[in-house]
């Protein structure tokens, strides 16, 4: 069997993280709109560009932001690197780079998403037509996973890519958390804002979470309830204890079409981001300090990609003088 | 061409005439083509209106399917579709046979030419063709000089381009050595025609051709250096920036083999080829390549290409590797010695050759250079080391300004050009705006070389869509056709 090139692998990796991002973004955008005090209230937007550390380019580029300014920013902005088009864009090259190992129909759909970003104009993101428009990205992205389910060969690629989902995913979900919590804890809010049950709500319904939060807890919105949920619950897509164990399974099934184990620089970490979620600080969730924590796992998750990218991606040692980029988390 | 008795049906090609021009559709002039008898009838069943209807919706499915070439220009890029003309050129069972049997010939007489001038050399001790044209051209490697390669193969995919004049006869325009590209479109124009038009080739005994990457990847694995039973293979391509980035990944595809830029393989220091791969490096031992020869090998050739391999002429000399096609075949397929091509024919093989050149004129010569200048006006003027038709001049279609123009170029530099007689090239049947207008036409067949030379039923047939035009280049605004061979 031909063995995986080294580069194929880290774009089947992207895709993934791209899409999910993409994603994630359109849930973000859809639910901020639907649940906001006031939609048309700048403030309630400028939290997603902070949470995403996006503030400085996006002053720069808004100098008198608006609130569409920053649904265009996080959707069609070509200079946003962090853009709904730039990622669907990027999982379109790197889908390019491995094209003849994926299926007619995932590479047809992904152009397909791809030509429909590239012709969409401000007009159709105005606030009063986002959901729709978020609606539909999502949709798309869920086509895409179902192609990816039903067509994408189960190897060496399948496995890299099922990686970047849940690594993504993960991290989108502490960001999302993070993003609500600071909300939550702004200054200008008094402390009954951790227990507006509006937002834990809407954190929830973001993230398709809101049945399955009420099946496990039937009454109240607490704040250390919901992030209990979104860390360490074991039966919800989403959580990151979730994603955590796919990644495992994943680690398992690598293994085994490789014929050799996954490094223990990689299980640890893996081991140690575990025993993390697991420890999530109840009492801290409950005061709304959860920034710190999240920030924490973050970087563990970054941690993580670096290892699997040294490891998998660098084709062993290059001749001496001979260097090869790589890519990077924010890949431009 | 009447309609049938008894139906009420239009013939679509009723007000169509091609000029005097040989028709690929209907002949020349005579009695409708009797092989194109059963398509003409299906045509006028659907009517123009639904022609229209499905050539729109085979274009939206180009486009989807990303089926395009790139575009870049002010830092943006545009994915554009080659036009495809929905109306297929039909080749009799005969004119294959010609064809089939002159490309056969022509690309077992230019590896014997290749093996010939990098080993012994008896083509110039023989007079047959002057040491200079070859020696001197710059596609001429001396690197390869003494090489042994498995089976003496250097030309493992050739795409021989073929025009007919107004009598019908088919005649070499130029062959293709290098990395003659145009292969997907063959494949994939027969995938969308059959897509679209599910009916058309009913009862026709097309013969198919979508088993070229099969045949393709036999003959990777038949000159794969000697002693390696299972050899992997590899499509070394400059990257997504390439114009032909879509064929890359088509041929990677259809064989079933990865799709490496040079980034993706080192050559260590015994000269043995490898891929980086997930588990660390792998063997790799036959490369189809579409790199130049300038390219491939900063070691070798140009110091600044970051697209190639270091080393991996080190890799071909000692064997632990095969390039397909080799190093320096590009000499046979230069213009200045395509003049001699009939001659090389004879010389190795014994055989006239079956397929006929176009009378060329070399510049660089005196006798050529002076029919040339005495009588510009009536021919095309070509510059030797161009491809894709750039720098091309069909005199009679140019003005009195451009020929004097073209006149000091060719005084300036004569050996850089040859002259040919303007052929009148067949024409097709082709929808266009204002309906089926007769365009011309020529046609690539790709032939594999492994143990045995084998040539695609078929080939790309491009059309020059400008009314008029003779220049079919995509770069120049060429489409292309679906190409059936009639068993």
């Amino acid at each position: 069997m031909t063995k995986l090139l080294a580069r194929f692998a880290e774009s089947a990796l992207w895709i993934a993280r791209y899409m999910e991002r993409a994603e994630n973004l359109a849930r973000l955008l859809d639910v901020n709109e639907m649940f906001s005090q006031d939609r048309h209230d700048l403030e309630e937007w400028l939290p997603i560009v902070t949470i995403n550390a996006d503030d400085e380019r996006f002053h720069a580029s808004y100098p008198a932001p608006t609130v569409e300014d920053v649904i265009n920013f996080y959707i069609l902005d070509d200079e946003n690197p962090t853009s709904i088009k730039s990622a669907v864009r990027s999982a379109r090259e790197n889908a390019r780079m491995i094209r003849h190992l994926i299926s007619t129909e995932m590479w047809t759909q992904l152009n397909m998403f791809h030509n429909r970003l590239a012709t969409m104009n401000r007009g159709e993101i105005r606030l009063a037509n986002l959901s729709p428009i978020c609606m539909e990205i999502k949709e798309t992205c869920q086509t895409h996973a179902g192609i990816i389910s039903g067509t994408l060969y189960r190897d060496e690629v399948w496995c890299f890519y099922q990686i970047g989902k849940y690594l993504e995913r993960a991290d989108q979900t502490t960001r999302l958390l993070d993003i609500k919590f600071q909300h939550a804890a702004r200054p200008s809010d008094d402390i009954e804002a951790m227990t507006d049950a509006g937002l834990w709500n809407a954190l929830l319904r973001s993230v398709a979470g809101y049945h399955a939060f009420r099946r496990e807890h039937p009454r109240g919105f607490k704040p250390e309830m919901v992030a209990g949920f979104l860390i360490n619950d074991d039966g919800f897509p989403r959580s990151v204890a979730v994603c955590l164990d796919e990644l495992k399974r994943l680690f398992g099934e690598l293994a085994a079409e490789q014929g050799r184990p996954v490094p223990a620089t990689i299980t640890g970490l893996h081991a140690a981001l575990h025993d993390a979620a697991a420890a999530l600080p109840l009492d801290k969730a409950r005061d709304g300090d959860l920034h710190d924590y999240l920030d924490g796992l973050q970087g563990r998750f970054i941690d993580l990609y670096g290892r699997l990218a040294e490891h998998y991606f660098s084709g062993d040692v290059p001749p001496p003088g001979e260097t090869r980029p790589t890519q990077t988390q924010t890949q431009g | 061409m009447s309609t049938d008795a008894g139906t009420d049906l239009t013939d679509i090609f009723e007000d169509y005439s091609a000029a005097g021009y040989y028709c690929e559709m209907l002949g020349n002039g005579g009695a409708p083509a009797r092989h194109t008898e059963g398509l003409r009838r299906q045509l006028s069943e659907l009517g123009i209106a639904e022609l229209r209807r499905r050539a729109a919706m085979a274009e939206r499915e180009l486009y989807n399917l990303g089926i395009t070439f790139t575009l870049y220009s002010n830092g943006s890029t545009i994915d554009r579709i080659l036009p495809f003309d929905v109306i297929p050129r039909v080749l009799s069972k005969d004119d294959w046979d010609i064809i089939n049997r002159g490309v056969r010939q022509r690309v077992a007489a230019i590896n014997l030419f290749l093996h010939d001038i990098y080993h012994e050399q008896k083509i110039f001790k023989n007079g047959i063709i002057p040491a200079g044209l070859v020696l001197g051209n710059s596609n001429y490697r001396p690197e390869m000089q003494g090489v042994d390669l498995p089976r003496g193969t250097y030309v493992q995919i050739c795409g021989i381009d073929i025009v007919r004049d107004e009598a019908g006869n088919f005649l070499v325009l130029e062959d293709n050595a290098r990395t003659p590209s145009g292969v997907s479109y063959v494949v994939e124009n027969r995938h969308l025609m059959l897509r679209a038009f599910p009916d058309l080739m009913a009862g026709m005994r097309v013969r198919p051709v979508s088993n070229y990457g099969v045949r393709l990847l036999d003959a990777m694995a038949e000159v794969a250096p000697a002693g390696v039973s299972d050899p992997q293979v590899a499509l070394l391509s400059p990257g997504v920036f390439n114009s032909a980035y879509f064929e890359h990944v088509f041929l990677a595809r259809e064989m079933g083999v990865p799709l490496v830029s040079g980034e993706d393989l080192f050559v260590d220091d015994d000269d043995r080829v490898f891929m980086r791969t997930t588990v660390g490096p792998a063997p790799v031992h036959v490369i189809y390549r579409r790199i130049n020869d300038d390219f491939l090998d900063p070691e070798a050739f140009r110091k600044d290409s970051m697209l190639g391999v270091p080393g991996l002429v080190r890799a071909v000399r000692r064997g632990t590797v095969t390039l397909a096609n080799a190093i320096g075949t590009g000499v046979a397929d230069d213009k200045a010695v395509y003049a001699y091509m009939p001659r090389i024919i004879r010389y190795y093989l014994d055989e006239d050759a079956i397929l006929q050149n176009v009378p060329t004129h070399i510049c660089g010569e005196k006798e050529g250079l002076d029919h040339t200048l005495a009588h510009m006006a009536d021919l095309v003027v070509k510059p030797v080391g161009e491809a894709g038709g750039y720098g091309v001049v069909v005199c009679p279609h140019s003005t009195a300004a451009e020929i004097e123009a073209c006149r000091k170029q060719v005084l300036a530099d004569p050996a850089n050009y040859i002259s040919q007689p303007m052929i009148n090239l067949s024409v097709s049947p082709t929808l266009v705006g204002s309906g089926i207008e007769p365009r011309h036409v020529d046609l690539r067949p790709f032939a594999i070389t492994g143990d045995s030379t084998w040539v695609l039923p078929g080939g790309l047939t491009r059309v020059a869509l400008p009314k008029g035009s003779l220049i079919v280049n995509s770069s120049q605004g060429g489409g292309s056709k679906d190409t059936w061979v009639l068993d």
